[in-house]
């Protein structure tokens, strides 16, 4: 009873925190227009700012997949990669953070391709 | 001589932009946002207990997974849909960024495999990994050079 408990919340709290960094993301693209690279970049530096000065990880504690699955957990990826990296040597100061991201930059180009050819895009009805 | 904006024509754009239904389009975010996210959760659930992943490897592969999934959405035409109810929700998630490889990429498969689809791919992707990898080196030298001292 306890596990589901807990389960429950954990689900409930990277809903909150997921959705909430969409809600602001949101209230951008209204308020500025700004365009879907911008927002991206911006949320993705966000991340890599707030984790320099070690607060993303706490978000990442909180909410796991609700701070991670956003863009800005890519940024938070990136960053700690390079200041794990900077505690063994230059080399991997400079190697840590895309060595971190390589997972998500191999995966996306992979599949991008991949689907790219497979399928053909779709006429816009609207 | 500088002219004076036409407020006529102003108060005309101003009358005829679309105004989005902004509280409801927050909602949409919220709960397609949050929803990716809870997939994520239900992914690290998963492989951390069926295939035993932690740490590095358990938060790569679920990344991985949600871009293959974010890919073949996009491919199929359903991220698109699903984007143009949800807006910020579905552009913010890791899917989000598969949908900005997939979907010029396969726009522009007509000019080609490298001008068209290799290009293309990075018309979003390309800034990210840009300031992603920049922002990342500079934050390891700064943290570089603090740990000298």
């Amino acid at each position: 009873m306890q596990i589901i408990v807990s389960v429950l919340i954990t689900f409930f709290k990277a809903f909150v925190v997921g959705g909430g960094i969409c809600v602001i993301a949101q209230l951008l693209i209204n308020l500025t227009k700004m365009t879907t690279a911008r927002i991206l970049v911006s949320f993705l530096l966000a991340g890599a700012l707030l984790q320099a000065v070690g607060l993303y990880e706490k978000l990442v504690d909180f909410a796991g997949a609700g701070a991670t699955v956003p863009i800005s957990g890519f940024g938070y990826l990136l960053a700690e990669g390079a200041i794990r990296g900077a505690k063994i040597d230059l080399y991997h100061a400079i190697t840590g953070g895309i060595s971190a991201g390589a997972a998500g930059i191999a995966s996306a180009i992979v599949f991008g391709y991949l689907f790219a050819v497979l399928f053909n895009a779709k006429t816009k009805k609207n | 001589m500088k002219q004076k904006p036409n407020e006529k024509y102003l108060q005309f754009v101003s009358a005829t932009t679309p105004t989005t239904k902004e509280r409801r389009t927050l909602l949409h975010a919220f709960f397609i946002g949050g929803t990716i996210c809870s997939v994520g959760q239900f992914l690290r659930y998963m492989l951390s207990y069926w295939a035993g992943l932690s740490g590095d490897t358990l938060a790569g592969t679920v990344s991985v997974i949600l871009i293959f999934l974010g890919s073949l959405l996009t491919g199929l035409g359903v991220y698109d849909r699903i984007g143009k109810f949800s807006g910020g929700g579905s552009i913010v998630p890791i899917t989000g960024f598969a949908n900005s490889v997939v979907s010029p990429a396969m726009e522009f498969k007509s000019e080609g495999y490298v001008y068209g689809v290799a290009a293309k791919m990075f018309v979003i992707a390309g800034p990210i990994i840009v300031y992603g990898v920049l922002s990342s080196v500079v934050i390891g030298l700064i943290y570089y050079v603090a740990y000298l001292f």
